[in-house]
């Protein structure tokens, strides 16, 4: 159901092959530029969280299932779980800690607190990252639509009722 | 008692911990930034019965930046097993009697072998997968089929704290007399929690200290099991757990990863991170385990129950005697003369299963209450109606009066909300294009779970007039930091915005790990205690004082609110007094002593759940299209968290029906799905919209403010109502958990 976004790989070049051992990786995250020593094998996810102490994506199952690691590659929602550290040079990754470009929640993260859209929270950054995307693409018109495009972010606590009404909210701010 | 107008408790507040939630500031227990840390990983056992004859380590051991692989054969031995005691109890609360690594034996799939301990995750992951384990396999033993001729009745279950056999009357004798029997032989598969962050453990040593971070249900249930188990004094070990990324009762026990994650710290001499699998999460902290239940009533024609007859089959690991309770409510909650209930359990090569939501009662409640349902249609009444005409004040059991009840409220109310009346009770009969209709209801009941120890909190005013609430419980999405500030605002006469929790650490005052829906009446009950304590100070401390304006005044007719203490037209500020006094602070515990256990009332939540579902008729599919639920948890303390929580316990009855499944593949003993992409829990597009009712219903029994906690309660029931949903929109009364599309074609 998901649209084709652009590839993730630039087509132009041949990457250059490195590793196995640790290299030299340049990480844009937030409008930072980040340059850590990391293996290839380092997925995005655990080098947002064990080496640059962004926590804000979440390790739910390290298998692409549950979405609680998602994050914005280009603007396009990835799981960083699934995702290579080193493939993302070169491209702008944004996480939960960057959303909101002030210190302002975005308009997403009050809606979920005013419609407790969450409750242990452990989901909530994958969650809240879908659906800014969502709501970018249009593809929030009705429940059923929401509901399709959330179901890739596996909540728990169950809150999904509250995460339809957060999204409903926003969508419908004027 | 002075007296305070409660103005906080109730309201419907957003959550205080909302935006460090929603920014990704909050940090749970691998997300503490500490220099130097180490990854640790675990190797599970390939199989499920047997023993180690060998492990090869070197190639693990080669690989660059590993520090250590620890086997049996290396870990230090433990120094004792604490005894297997559900953690409400407030003693050290291992998951089982069984702690791994401390010989060759294994006795289920994904026991720990080894510990690869290295600088950094991927070195660990990869060099745990270079460990080459030579195993001495035997048949194991792990399904019901398999199990079923080994069954025994064990004295005791649950840690020594349910019987494992309950009667009264004569219950063969009561289905002889009956009218009407209706009997029938429930499935469960294996459940598993899989909260979205799976367990782990931070450990940090300094010298002889030990500080952890563990997502945990209790601080002071891990630091007294890993005290216990590693030999060390209590004083000795500090344990930080702010936020836990859901639990629904896996981190309810303390299971062995703390445990090995100080071990491997030790062992490596730096802080070590230890975050299981999800795989592993099948595997390492217990599971509700498969089940059969058998369910027997017997009726007069007019729907009074004779007999009620409950037994339970499911296995259990091979050192503990382990069911979830699931026929303590059936016994309890309607008027019968007779009932006979039993346990049996066979030895399987598991672990020793554990709580899981709603334990017991979500499944045993399943089987009573489409038993239910099928008799209200053999009688051809109004399911309502027969639950009604076999409604009990009293504790069916003890003969003791409800605590609180608000049961028939539940079932008016709900029905009303819902749409029940005129309900045309023939199945089938209700059809939409491909869809048959149907609509079901059941009744939900969750114990007010016993409580053993003193449970405390500290309250603590400033001079400038805010206050900090503290008490060692975690939050692992309960909302708790968010109701016990109102609940202290309000103790203390002060405004909720100027009061604040701390919680999560047991250097705070002791409270018991949070579960059986306890947390919020036993929480509430000692900051309710602490927050009185020291408004009693401070109102005390005014009259008695001639500079204040209260002076001499009757403490009992001084009232506070907005931190102002006034009687009659005099008044001070709590600030105005301590500053006056040239006091920084005033500071009072308190302490909540729970009800004995002799307390001669029946103590139970009750609600009533009505599910409407659609079955596609030719292709089997079930989706429930709408959810009602009407709840009678006593005091509710903010109305929007325990909405919440009760919307959320629904969901969970609504993957319980149709969804979760553990599937055990005989021959290995190993779960075949051990995934969130194949063990189904709900997503969005399963979930309906959900309505619910609170009905608030005073108790002056269960704890101070009448609190019964809702975590629990709104489960139980759900898969009945959608059971009998189905049956009414088919006409088929199926009786596995969970309900597949396979059953209905």
């Amino acid at each position: 159901m998901s649209s084709p976004g652009p590839a993730l790989a630039r087509g132009d070049t041949t990457p250059a092959e490195r590793g196995p051992e640790a290299v030299r990786v340049t990480l844009s995250v937030n409008g930072t530029e980040h340059e850590i020593h990391i293996e290839p094998r380092v997925s995005l996810l655990d080098a947002l969280r064990e080496r640059l102490d962004l926590t804000g994506a979440k390790k739910g199952c390290d298998q692409g299932t549950c979405g609680a690691c998602t994050v914005w590659v280009d603007g396009r929602r990835a799981l960083a779980c699934l995702t290579l550290a080193v493939t993302c040079e070169g491209h702008e990754i944004t996480t939960v800690e960057g959303l909101s470009a002030d210190a302002e929640p975005h308009p997403l993260q009050r809606a979920f607190m005013e419609q407790d859209a969450f409750q242990c929270g452990y989901c909530t950054p994958g969650q809240i990252m879908s659906a800014a995307a969502l709501l970018d693409e249009g593809h929030a018109r009705d429940d059923a639509e929401i509901k399709e495009w959330m179901s890739g972010n596996i909540c728990r606590c169950a809150a999904y009722p509250n995460i339809r009404a957060a999204i409903r909210a926003v969508r419908d701010q004027t | 008692m002075t007296a305070t107008i409660p103005s906080a408790t109730g309201l419907p507040l957003d959550r205080v911990d909302g935006h460090a939630k929603v920014s990704g500031r909050a940090r749970y227990s691998t997300e503490i930034p500490i220099p130097d840390t180490a990854y640790a990983y675990v190797v599970g056992s390939r199989i499920a019965a047997g023993r180690v004859v060998a492990i090869d380590a070197s190639a693990a051991r080669a690989e660059e930046g590993v520090l250590a692989v620890i086997t049996h054969e290396t870990l230090p031995r433990i120094a004792e097993q604490p005894p297997l005691v559900p953690s409400l109890g407030g003693t050290a609360a291992p998951g089982q009697t069984f702690f791994p690594m401390q010989d060759d034996t294994v006795h289920y799939a994904g026991q720990q072998v080894a510990l690869v301990v290295a600088d950094t995750y991927e070195q660990a992951q990869h060099a745990a997968h270079l460990v080459r384990v030579t195993y001495e396999e035997r048949p194991p033993v792990t399904t019901l089929d398999q199990g079923r001729d080994l069954a025994y009745e064990p004295e005791r279950i649950f840690g020594g704290w349910i019987p494992g056999r309950t009667e009264r009357g004569d219950a063969a004798a009561g289905l002889r007399e009956a009218d009407v029997t209706v009997d029938g032989t429930y499935t469960y598969a294996a459940n598993n929690h899989n909260p979205l962050e799976a367990s782990c453990t931070t450990a940090v040593w300094d010298g002889d200290d030990l500080l952890l971070y563990d997502a945990t249900q209790g601080v002071n249930a891990t630091r007294m099991t890993v005290a216990r188990l590693l030999g060390l004094p209590m004083s000795r070990i500090r344990v930080v757990s702010h936020y836990v990324g859901g639990s629904f009762g896996s981190k309810a026990m303390i299971h062995a990863h703390p445990t090995l994650a100080a071990m491997a710290a030790r062992a490596v001499g730096r802080p070590v991170k230890l975050f299981l699998t999800r795989e592993q999460m099948f595997t390492s902290v217990g599971h509700r385990e498969e089940q059969e239940q058998q369910l027997t009533l017997g009726a007069t024609r007019e729907g009074r129950l004779t007999a009620v007859r409950h037994l339970k089959l499911s296995p259990t690991s091979h050192f503990d005697d382990w069911a979830e309770p699931s026929i303590g409510t059936s016994s309890q909650i309607y008027a019968c003369p007779n009932y006979e209930g039993a346990y049996r359990l066979f030895r399987a090569n598991t672990m020793t299963p554990t709580f899981m939501r709603a334990p017991g009662e979500a499944g045993g409640m399943h089987a009573l209450e489409c038993s239910m349902d099928e008799l209200a249609h053999e009688l051809g009444l109004d399911p309502i109606e027969l639950r009604l005409r076999n409604h009990t004040e009293v504790d069916a059991m003890t003969g003791h009066p409800w605590s609180s009840s608000g049961l028939r409220e539940c079932y008016a109310r709900g029905a009303d909300r819902f749409g029940w009346a005129g309900r045309d009770a023939r199945p089938g009969t209700r059809r939409e294009g491909d869809w048959l209709i149907g609509t079901g209801m059941a009744t939900a009941a969750y114990p007010v779970a016993p409580l053993a120890n003193p449970q405390r909190a500290r309250a603590r005013l400033y001079a400038d007039g805010t206050a900090v609430v503290q008490a060692a419980t975690p939050e692992f999405g309960t909302g708790v930091a968010t109701v016990m500030a109102q609940v202290a605002a309000d103790g203390l006469g002060i405004g909720v915005d100027r009061c604040r929790f701390e919680n999560g650490d047991t250097d705070l005052p002791t409270i018991a790990a949070a579960v059986g829906s306890a947390g919020a009446g036993m929480i509430s009950a000692a900051v309710h205690s602490a927050a009185t304590a020291l408004r009693r100070q401070l109102v005390d401390s005014a009259v008695r004082d001639p500079g204040s304006p209260l002076h001499g005044a009757d403490p009992v007719r001084v009232s506070v609110r907005d931190g102002v203490m006034t009687a009659d037209d005099a008044s001070e500020s709590y600030a105005d007094l301590l500053r006056r006094t040239m006091r920084p602070d005033a500071e009072a515990v308190g302490q909540w002593n729970p009800p004995p256990h002799d307390t001669p009332y029946g103590m139970m939540t009750f609600g009533a759940q009505f599910a409407e579902v659609a079955v596609d008729a030719d292709l089997g599919v079930v989706r429930v299209r709408r959810m009602t639920g009407a709840f009678a948890p006593g005091r509710v303390l903010n109305a929007k968290t325990a909405r919440s929580q009760l919307m959320g316990g629904m969901l969970w009855g609504l993957g319980q029906a149709l969804l979760e499944a553990n599937h055990m593949h005989p021959e290995t003993g190993r779960w075949a799905n051990a995934g969130l992409g194949e063990y189904l829990v709900p997503v969005n597009a399963d979930a309906p919209d959900v309505d619910i009712e609170l009905i608030e219903v005073e108790d002056d029994v269960v704890n101070p403010l009448g609190v019964k906690g809702v975590g629990e309660i709104g489960q139980v029931g759900v898969s009945a109502a959608i059971a009998n949903a189905v049956h009414h929109a088919t006409g088929r009364r199926i009786r596995t958990l969970p309900i597949t599309i396979e059953d209905l074609l």
